[in-house]
């Protein structure tokens, strides 16, 4: 056994890989073999550590030094510092934005030390491609405690108390879902387990992250929820953009097949199941799951009425339990520490009504006008001001929030007053938001509401399906009204046509695509409805965003004739000589708002 | 991998971690080596080998071993540092190859300090 007195642990999730995460790591290999450390240090890849703002990350254990925007060339000077003579480097170490001193430690770290993992419990701390690193954080071990020690029935009844509802939207209580697909008819006994992956919600990362940092949690937690329902047989519905997600899956079911984890008689006590891996093809819609499993049998991805659940007949007509990525992750703990160490963290009361609370954590990915984007553990019940303030970081740039978004597309904006709201289910559905798959965006006082609601629309009318009218046509009116009103062309009533057809989405259109796409529009109408009226009677657009609505001129007492402005100017607008009053043409400029960046003299206002 | 079995995966666990406590960040004891340019003309080179060595020939994982620069004191390098937590950290002066395997079963393992190559408990106070 080769004993290493320090440990690497270089990010090698997308972000940072995409930073030159992977040249970091091969120049830390080569100083390593240079000052012949090799025999000492090790150097592991593993997952995103969700602080992907500040990449390339790298963590030094045992010592807990946190190192953020590492270059390769910063490299020899820290091995030397570092790991020869065990000083850590100041200027690469963690500053808190506004802030001059640096934070040495991963653990004082405020992003860090504000989460509670569960779903990412190993993150940052185990090669995702070695099995190896699960099974040294008790990998496997709950997979093991259900099939030996636990009937079937006995695993249920756990997840059933712990209160676990699937974070793929939806909230559904997972032991009652799990409990319909054990008690589904079925003739010859069939029935299956599957794992959403599709993971569709443009700026979410949060199940990517899991896979490709741990994959064998999701084989763990399906393997436990097959035993659970009875199943012989997983599969993995991935989307097809997500190639490493695919990899890692592939390596980690090879694993868990050689180790007799998957596959006949698992773990030698006689239980078979094993799983298999399909690719999507990139479609929204196909993450709802009718049309998940339509397309999973080599149909088009449409959804169809849910009179009969899927859980009673799905997957080729037979008993089918479909779970998101983080909902499978979060079952091997639960087993292994029990129902009432999950209870312990969230909001409300499940012992009754599993409706009743959201228990354990949830992750989020923080995108958006925030200092540290990012992804997040946090225990359910925190409130969004924690999240966007104490974890993010606040607000970039100094400026004023404005608004922030949950749940993904479909979700709702919350205005600033509501920050203090507890972040659950049902807390989130009452204010018009909902918690979605765990996308939250952060929107500034530069961002414009009516934009934002037309931008939205648009991605769900290009995702509807078209199958059914009220989605397929109600997009499309939604989306020529708001056009309208950012083209400053709105009318008197607008506001309450856009209210109408939500109302008639809300009640016939055909799957949650279409009943929660109004969510962007009702609930900016519901908070921010004064910028609507604005743009209808006023043509003004507060944020200065839609362009139709605004104009650059140029301030003629602040205006130095610096000609910065005229250089910026993309389409040749403005003109003047040099330390003379520079003008714009309105007719020649397409307000993309560069001069206004360029100047330094507050010279260009925008009304 | 060879199949499992629930004791073979116990094993194989309680082995791997064993192996990878450094990297969880949980040990019994750390033993920093200073390793300034006056330690390492002393010797602290030497010095962190055995010690690394003998770790390894006692199978244990869970010792941090770190190195950090000049103690201030370089007449009396190569010199190291031992933290038990919970205890005052102790330094040892003029230590050799022997000196640190003797430091590593006496104290870092056996909990009593070595008092005839200890300099001092304690360490400067940081700030
Ligand atoms: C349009 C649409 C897209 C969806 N996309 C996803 C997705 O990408 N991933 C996911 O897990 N669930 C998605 N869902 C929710 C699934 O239909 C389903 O509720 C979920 O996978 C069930 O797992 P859970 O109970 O563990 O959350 C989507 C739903 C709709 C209506």
């Amino acid at each position: 056994m080769a004993v290493k007195r320090l440990h690497l642990m270089v990010c090698a999730g997308t972000g940072c890989v995409s930073n030159k995460s992977m040249e970091v790591k091969a120049a830390l290999e080569t100083e390593i073999e240079k000052h012949g450390l090799a025999a000492e240090v090790d150097v592991i890849p593993t997952g995103c550590n969700g602080f992907c703002g500040v990449g390339p990350i790298l963590l030094v254990q045992p010592d807990g030094i946190f190192y953020q925007q590492l270059r390769p060339r910063d490299i020899p000077h820290l091995v030397e510092e570092h790991l020869l003579k065990g000083r850590p480097v100041q200027r690469h170490l963690y500053t808190p934005p506004g802030e001059k001193g640096t934070i040495p430690l991963m653990s004082d770290i405020p992003f860090f030390h504000a989460q509670v993992l569960i779903a990412l419990r190993n993150r940052g701390m185990i090669d995702p491609e070695k099995i190896e690193d699960y099974i040294a954080r008790e990998g496997y071990q709950a997979a093991a405690k259900a099939l030996t020690t636990m009937s079937p029935q006995e695993v249920l009844d756990v997840v059933k108390a712990s209160g676990l509802r699937g974070r793929g939207g939806g909230g559904f209580p997972t032991g009652i879902k799990w409990e319909s697909t054990k008690r589904a008819p079925s003739e010859n006994g069939t029935r299956w387990v599957i794992c959403n992956a599709d993971e569709g919600d443009p700026g979410a990362f949060m199940d990517r992250s899991i896979i490709e940092g741990d994959p064998h949690s999701v084989l763990e937690g399906m393997i436990i929820g097959a035993y659970a329902i009875g199943a012989t047989r997983g599969f993995i519905y991935v989307r097809q953009e997500y190639p490493l997600a695919l990899k890692r899956f592939m390596i980690a079911l090879n694993q868990a097949r050689e180790s007799g984890l998957l596959g006949e008689d698992i773990l030698g006590t006689g239980f078979s199941f094993d799983i298999e891996v399909h690719r999507g093809a990139g479609a929204f819609v196909c993450g709802e799951s009718t049309a998940l499993m339509a397309s999973l049998e080599g149909n088009v991805g449409e959804p169809r009425a849910k009179y009969i659940h899927t859980v009673e007949r799905g997957l080729w007509n037979m008993p089918s339990c479909l779970n998101n990525v983080e909902t499978w992750a979060n079952v091997p703990p639960i087993i292994l520490h029990g129902a009432e160490w999950f209870t312990q963290l969230g909001t409300g009361d499940v012992s009754e009504n599993p409706w009743g609370g959201s228990k354990g954590t949830k992750v989020f990915s923080l995108a958006g006008k925030i200092n540290n984007t990012g992804l997040v553990e946090v225990p359910m019940g925190i409130t969004l001001r924690e999240i966007v303030f104490d974890i993010g970081g606040g607000i970039a740039n100094g400026k004023r929030l404005k608004s922030v978004q949950t749940g993904g597309p479909s979700g709702g904006c919350l205005p600033e007053e509501l920050l203090d709201l507890e972040v659950d289910f049902d807390t989130l559905t009452a204010a018009g938001s909902m918690m979605g798959s765990g996308g939250m965006l952060v929107m500034d006082e530069d961002d414009c509401m009516v934009d934002f609601a037309r931008f939205y629309i648009d991605f769900l009318m290009a995702e509807s399906c078209g199958k059914c009218t009220p989605c397929r046509e109600g997009l499309r009116n939604m989306n020529m009204i708001l056009q309208r009103i950012c083209d400053g062309k709105g009318q008197e009533g607008d506001i309450e046509l856009l209210e109408e057809i939500s109302a008639c989405m809300i009640d016939a259109a055909l799957c949650a695509l279409g009943t929660s796409a109004p969510n962007p529009v009702l609930s900016t109408i519901k908070y921010f409805r004064e910028e609507y009226e604005e743009h209808i009677r006023e043509g003004k657009c507060r944020a200065g965003v839609c362009k139709a609505l605004i104009t650059y001129k140029v301030d003629a007492d602040k205006c130095s004739g610096c000609t910065l402005c005229a250089r910026a100017c993309p389409v040749n607008a403005i003109t003047g000589e040099t330390k003379k009053l520079h003008v714009i043409d309105p007719n020649v400029c397409d307000r993309c708002g560069a001069c206004y960046d360029a100047c330094t003299f507050d010279a260009i206002i925008r009304v | 991998m060879a199949r499992l079995s629930v004791q073979s995966l116990n094993a194989l666990r309680d082995q791997l971690q064993a192996e990878r406590a450094g990297r969880e960040g949980k040990c019994r004891a750390t033993v920093i080596v200073h390793m300034g340019t006056c330690g390492i003309s002393a010797g602290a080179r030497q010095v962190m080998t055995a010690l690394l060595g003998a770790l390894e020939e006692r199978g244990i994982a869970d010792v941090a071993v770190s190195s950090s620069g000049c103690a201030g004191m370089c007449s009396r390098e190569p010199m190291a540092t031992v933290q038990r937590p919970g205890e005052a950290p102790v330094k040892y002066a003029d230590l050799d190859e022997k000196k640190i395997v003797r430091v590593l079963d006496e104290h870092v393992i056996g909990g009593s300090i070595v008092k005839e190559y200890a300099l001092a408990m304690g360490s400067e106070r940081a700030g």
